[in-house]
């Protein structure tokens, strides 16, 4: 787990024995981690494992009931500047424009009119134009395609020019080549701002092209590391706690808890 | 028609109003409380009635229910499940109150109607100065907080991660909403607040997809609703709250027919 740039003098997301929980009902227990500058990492685990839980840590937006979690070298509190979050809902108000909805998260928080002034629509174009939804963008949002809303909502967490891209599921309900057209953007991302990107998702594989490291989240337990040291049979085995095998095919990589039928080791 | 006195106080008191509650219902849709606006209106009953039976003006009855009906609902918060069935219990029993004090006052009959159904004709001197005070001042706070509310209604987690408060916020707007309520209930009513409220807003939110667009139509689509409806009660003697009723109506009715489904 211990890989050599984790010696950086600045780590981007450091958790220390950090255990995280709502209420009596602990989702991570004493998990300690660092993601380091310009690395993508995918945060993978099954249904209620904790990774939104782990992305509202990050955020600020629920503490640590022990241990500490820092971003970008500080305790992790809500309005950091140079995080960006996509959170796993979709945006209200989809009658607007996508330009809209984008411009709506734009200095946000600053008190006074929603109007948005040069320098914020240029600043909303250029993002817009990035991550290739300029052409669609004066469209009511509610009328585009799950992978033009990606593209939306990729636009929106970069107009804030982040150091830190949280991403919570981006690639459910895409088919695989809107996933593949998806991923394929946050590498352009990482490629041009150097950030960190920590995303979450269901399945591996999609990921797999651009995936520098894996966070796998089971059980209360968390274990980072190259997806060849982490995604096997014995690691994942002790995170559940229960059997688990590891079956890869094409350059797929399929996740089994439970021993795998013979029929699939066949087809395999 | 201008050299009535009511019918200039009437123009302005329904002018201040109309505007408030066009840029308020904009963001009371986006933000899915049109019910708890429907609610509060009917608070504003219990508050007006309450108010006439100990001898003051309905409106300040409508102003302080409402204010304090606004500042719970928000207290409650979005993410108390079932928030519209506690609101509809409070609507129901507030309506039913506002019966027992009409029971207690005199002139029934004609008291209830305007309230119920408003007395634009019927405004003083007094009650302009006062409704133009209540549109200033929510004008003034709704500048003030429109950015972070159009952040928090489109992006509720990203705003709160930004370090946005959203029950403080919530709590404020609907406050904003109850001013912009009472004085909507002043002019057509409480049974037709949405009349000014709801209608030229989602009328505006069908014609435009745009933010800015959407918050220059809605209060001025108000603002002619209110003049025109004034204008043709004046020439036709029928109920002013009648016509801006069927304005509101109707130009609903024809951006959905110009725009389906804009969505
Ligand atoms: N606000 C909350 N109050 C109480 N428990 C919660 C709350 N939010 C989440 N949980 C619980 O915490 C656990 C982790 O939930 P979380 O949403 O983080 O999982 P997840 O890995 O994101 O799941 P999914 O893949 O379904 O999105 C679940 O057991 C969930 O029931
Ligand atoms: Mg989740």
């Amino acid at each position: 787990m211990t890989g050599p740039r984790m010696t950086d003098p600045l780590p981007i997301v450091r958790a220390d024995n950090a255990t995280l929980a709502h209420g009596s009902r602990v989702v991570l227990a004493e998990a300690s981690f660092t993601l380091v500058p310009g690395e993508i990492v995918g945060l993978l685990g099954p249904n209620g494992a904790g990774k939104s839980t782990l992305f509202r840590a990050l955020l600020g937006l629920i503490a640590p009931r022990a241990g500490s979690i820092t971003t970008l070298g500080r305790p992790a509190r809500t309005g950091r500047p140079g995080i960006s979050y996509l959170p796993q809902q979709e945006p209200n108000g989809q009658f607007l424009s996508a330009w809209d909805v984008v411009a709506a998260a734009h200095a946000g928080n600053r008190p006074g009119l929603p109007w948005r002034n040069r320098a914020a629509r240029a600043a909303i174009d250029a993002a817009l134009a990035e991550t290739g939804a300029a052409g669609f963008a004066q469209r009511p949002f509610a009328s585009l395609s799950g992978g033009e809303r990606q593209r939306v909502l990729l636009a929106q967490a970069l107009a804030g020019q982040p150091r830190l891209l949280l991403l919570d599921e981006p690639l459910t309900s895409l088919d695989p080549a809107a996933q593949a057209e998806t991923v394929g953007l946050l590498s352009a991302i990482r490629a041009r701002l150097g950030c960190t990107i920590l995303v979450s998702s269901h399945e591996i594989s999609p990921l797999l092209p651009v995936m520098d490291r894996v966070l796998y989240l089971a059980r209360g337990q968390a274990a980072l590391g190259p997806v060849d040291r982490v995604i096997t049979g014995p690691v994942l085995s002790g995170l559940y706690g229960a059997p688990v095998e590891v079956l890869r095919a094409g350059g797929r990589i399929f996740v089994l808890p439970g021993e795998a039928p013979a029929a699939l080791h066949q087809a395999v | 028609m201008f050299h009535y006195a009511f019918m200039v106080h009437a123009l302005l008191a329904a002018g201040f109003v109309a505007v408030l509650s066009g840029l308020v219902g904009w963001f009371l849709l986006l933000r899915a409380e049109a019910f708890a606006g429907h609610a509060l209106g009917h608070v504003g009953f219990t508050g007006a009635t309450g108010a006439v039976l100990l001898g003051l003006k309905p409106l300040v009855g409508l102003v302080i229910a409402t204010l304090a009906a606004g500042l719970g609902m928000g207290a409650l918060g979005a993410r108390l499940a079932r928030r519209d069935i506690a609101i509809g219990m409070v609507l129901a029993f507030s309506l039913g109150l506002g019966l027992l004090f009409l029971h207690f006052y005199v002139a029934y009959a004609a008291q209830a109607t305007a309230l119920l159904f408003g007395n634009l004709l019927a405004v003083d001197r007094g009650t302009v100065i006062a409704l133009a005070a209540l549109s200033l001042v929510s004008l003034l706070a709704l500048g003030l907080i429109a950015r972070p509310l159009l952040f928090a209604a489109i992006h509720p987690e990203i705003a709160q991660a930004a370090g946005i408060n959203p029950s403080r916020l919530g709590m404020a707007f609907l406050a904003l909403a109850a001013l912009a309520i009472a004085g909507a209930a002043e002019i057509v009513g409480v049974l037709l607040v949405f009349t000014l409220l709801v209608g030229p807003a989602a009328t505006a939110q069908r014609l435009s997809r745009r933010v800015t667009t959407g918050l220059i139509i809605a209060p001025l689509l108000a603002l002619a609703e209110a003049w025109s409806g004034l204008v043709a009660a004046y020439y036709t003697g029928w109920p002013v709250s009648f016509w801006i009723a069927s304005l509101s109506f109707a130009a609903y009715i024809l951006a959905t027919l110009s725009r389906p489904a804009l969505a």
